[in-house]
């Protein structure tokens, strides 16, 4: 029987939920006996080339490139699993979504204290081969529909490594106290 | 140092505990309070100044800006949307050129929206300046801001005295009773001073022992037996005691205790009198919800009344050693103050946050001393139950439930208004009673309790079937139950208190999926989330308030699923609606992009 595909991507994260799954140490061993994956920065393969079992998603959506990621996630994986704060709830970058965005963009590009005197011509940033700016920050359960949720800032290893051997054996999932404590 | 300031803390004592009377005295002349004002009290009372400010933000009617020379709140509960609330607001709005939660741009006009003011059996109803003007029409609007900008007050407007009390001197408001029916108990005949006069012969415990007897239980809603209440108290470690009495009906639907405090307020006091004695308190506060701010120098003036006739101060009603007086506590417009334990928190001057319990208010209370807190009705009822005997109390209502109730009907009934019944009556004979006709559903007990259709009409009001506060909502034939639980959703978003993370935060969530199923984009999972989620609600937040706050919800989806199953899209299990052309919309236009998606 072929191995389990997995496919992870960081949207409006820090990539430090992928540092945490990096974090299983020796255990990696085990998982590229475990899964293969397919579109993951882990293998740097950029898009899908077949369809996936499970989808990690790391960070939530703040523009609309992370929306069309997300979107061909869900297409492409059958269990889609938000991973960590910022895909479940939004995280710090949501920290904005009570200031509206004209204020932020001002801010950002033409009050900042790195930007004010050096963009005199008072750039905003609009090429077309950007990613446009959402109105605020979505979990992507706003935007899809999320099977799963693995909470954390980041996850911790034990937990995403648990999380992903329950899915794959179809196991129970273990979970002490001490994959879920955040302190 | 301000005067105003100096004088008003001077006024209290320097007293911190009575924070909410300072500002609220402060309030009234500046109409807004800012950092200078907070720094000030706080450096008199010894408080720092984010305790004055967290106080001060915490009460709709201290944080809404009134420095307008006409500051209107207009009451937006269910009933008034239901009597046409809508194209009041919208006269409101037009003639005096402002929004709500605005000031008009020359300054004599401010609009607020505000819970429930209890005066559901009129409305559509405003408070101007902390008068009353329930009824009022579009015609009513215009004339009201036409003669304001002519520079009539307030008090000239007052065009008519509703019935009873609200006719003398102290109180001349248009507000009517509409005391539909008398019982046996409350609304009985009722000769003053009859219980005060006994209390000499009795000893306190054998007070408690007759309350006990009577089976009488709380009438706020929870229904706990009172003189078991009274008895904990009692045996609580400490020699200061204290008697609350909680005036801050504040449940959407009730306005039971405003027709006692008019006509009756003499049965109150005594019963205050009667409750401070059983438990030998230090003193009696009757916490009044500033809605009520209308009738406070009325009852003030009968408490003098009772000063003098003996009944309160030392010795009071004769007997060696009761040394008790009542004082009157203002609130400030939140309705979790309802709750006792954010009620006691409020009393001391601080935000109506609930506390954690255990330890109970019976045990440490006001001031950290144990104390009772116990219904307007509930205290009414403690002085015929001393008059007449707990046997006679006992022979009514129902075996469990003994006694009369107070319900106050509004909706749409023929006659709105307060009845006391006998518990034990079922819903079609209220109804009946009320004269309402083509009934697709009641809310009983207000938006905290249940949301009833038909097949529960034969259910009968008592704690051993359908226990309630008061409140009965009645919502004909013509009208949407989903627009019904939004408001009352509406109200709940508006009146927590932020404390729980579950009741800040998944109210606003509840809205937003009622909304989006009102709105016709509403799948299956959007339904079931809300009965998870609901359930939730009842687990994981602190007081009663966010305990019951998803009860509109899933009471209506218990018996009203149809109503939402037709507003939802068939065959689609899940969808979340995001539109992404929506959600770049500003920045696209901000950065001058206008792609397509």
């Amino acid at each position: 029987m072929s191995k389990p595909i997995v496919a992870t991507t960081s949207l409006a994260g820090c990539f430090g939920c992928h540092m945490s799954i990096l974090d299983i140490d020796e255990r990696i061993l085990q998982l590229i006996e475990l899964v293969d994956f397919n579109k993951s920065p882990v293998d740097d393969i950029k898009e899908f080339t077949t369809m996936c079992d499970i989808g990690l998603i790391e960070g939530g959506c703040c523009n609309s490139e992370n929306v069309h990621v997300l979107k061909d996630f869900r297409k492409n994986c059958k269990i889609l699993v938000s991973v960590g704060e910022c895909a479940i709830m939004g995280g710090l970058p949501a920290l904005r979504n009570n200031i509206p965005i004209e204020e932020c963009l001002h801010e950002a590009y033409l009050n900042g204290p790195s930007t004010k005197d050096a963009n005199p011509d008072k750039i905003l940033p609009n090429n077309e081969e950007l990613p446009i700016i959402l109105d605020k920050v979505y979990p992507c359960h706003e935007i899809v529909k999320i099977d799963y949720y693995l909470p954390g800032c980041p996850p911790r290893a034990d937990l995403i490594w648990n999380a992903l051997v329950a899915l794959v054996t179809g196991d129970e999932l273990k979970l002490p106290y001490e994959v879920v404590k955040f302190d | 140092m301000s005067s105003l300031v100096q004088s008003t803390i001077e006024k209290y004592g320097k007293d911190a505990t009575r924070l909410m009377d300072i500002i609220t005295d402060i309030k009234k002349e500046l109409g807004v309070l800012g950092k200078g004002e907070f720094t000030e009290i706080a450096d008199q009372l010894g408080l720092s100044s984010v305790e004055v400010e967290q106080t001060y933000s915490f009460y709709h009617f201290f944080s809404t800006d009134s420095r307008a020379k006409y500051n209107i709140y207009l009451n937006d509960s269910l009933v008034s949307e239901m009597m046409g609330r809508h194209e009041i607001a919208e006269a409101f709005e037009k003639s005096t050129g402002t929004k709500f939660g605005s000031i008009s741009s020359d300054g004599l006009f401010s609009l607020h929206n505000t819970s429930c003011i209890g005066m559901n059996d009129q409305e559509p109803a405003a408070i101007i300046n902390g008068t009353i003007f329930p009824r009022i029409t579009t015609y009513r609007v215009r004339e009201l801001i036409q003669q304001f900008r002519a520079g009539k007050e307030v008090e000239d407007m007052v065009n008519s005295f509703g019935g009873g009390k609200n006719q003398s001197d102290l109180i001349k408001s248009m507000v009517t009773n509409n005391l539909n029916r008398r019982g046996a108990v409350i609304f009985s005949n009722y000769e003053p001073a009859t219980t005060l006069n006994k209390l000499k012969d009795l000893k306190p415990e054998q007070v408690i022992d007759e309350v006990k007897n009577s089976n009488l239980r709380g009438r706020g809603g929870a229904g706990f037996p009172t003189g078991l209440k009274w008895d904990f108290c009692t045996k609580s470690p400490g020699e200061v005691r204290y008697l609350l009495c909680n005036a801050d009906e504040g449940e959407p639907g009730t306005f039971k205790d405003r027709v006692i405090l008019t006509e009756i307020p003499h049965l109150l006091f005594e019963g205050m009198i009667v409750g401070g004695y059983a438990i030998s308190a230090k003193e009696g506060i009757l916490y009044l919800r500033m809605e009520y701010d209308y009738l406070k120098d009325y009852l003030n003036a009968i408490l003098d009344d009772f000063r003098k006739a003996g009944w309160l101060g030392k010795n009071a009603c004769g007997i060696e050693g009761f040394n008790y007086d009542i004082r009157i506590q203002m609130g400030a417009g939140a309705y979790v103050c309802g709750e006792e334990s954010a009620l006691i928190e409020s009393s001391e001057g601080k935000r109506g946050e609930p506390r954690n319990r255990p330890p109970f208010p019976v045990q440490v209370g006001y001031l950290n001393k144990p104390t009772v807190v116990n219904n307007v009705e509930t205290l009414c009822s403690v002085v015929k139950i001393i008059e007449k005997g707990a046997d006679w109390y006992k022979a009514m209502g129902t075996k469990e439930t003994a006694g009369t109730k107070l319900l106050s009907i509004s909706g749409d009934v023929k006659y709105p208004g307060v009845f006391e019944i006998e518990w034990g009556m079922s819903i079609d004979e209220m109804l009946e009673m009320a004269g309402a006709t083509n009934v697709k559903a009641v809310q009983v007990g207000g938006p905290s309790g249940r949301l009833i259709g038909q097949n529960e009409f034969h259910r009968t009001i008592c704690y051993e079937d359908l226990p309630t506060g008061g409140a009965m909502i009645v919502i004909g034939e013509h009208r949407k139950i989903l627009d019904v639980v939004k408001n009352f959703t509406d109200f709940f978003i508006e009146e927590s208190c932020g404390s729980c993370a579950p009741c800040r935060y998944l109210t606003v969530i509840l809205r937003n999926k009622l909304q989006k199923i009102i709105d016709g984009k509403g799948v299956t999972k959007d339904l079931d989330d809300l009965v998870m989620w609901g359930e939730q609600m009842k687990k994981a937040n602190r007081c009663g308030l966010g305990q019951t706050a998803a009860n509109p919800v899933l009471t209506s989806i218990e018996n009203f699923r149809s109503e939402y199953e037709t507003r939802i899209e068939k065959g689609k299990d899940f969808d979340t609606k995001f539109d992404l052309n929506k959600a770049i919309q500003n920045s696209s236009r901000y950065v001058g992009r206008f792609p397509q998606a």
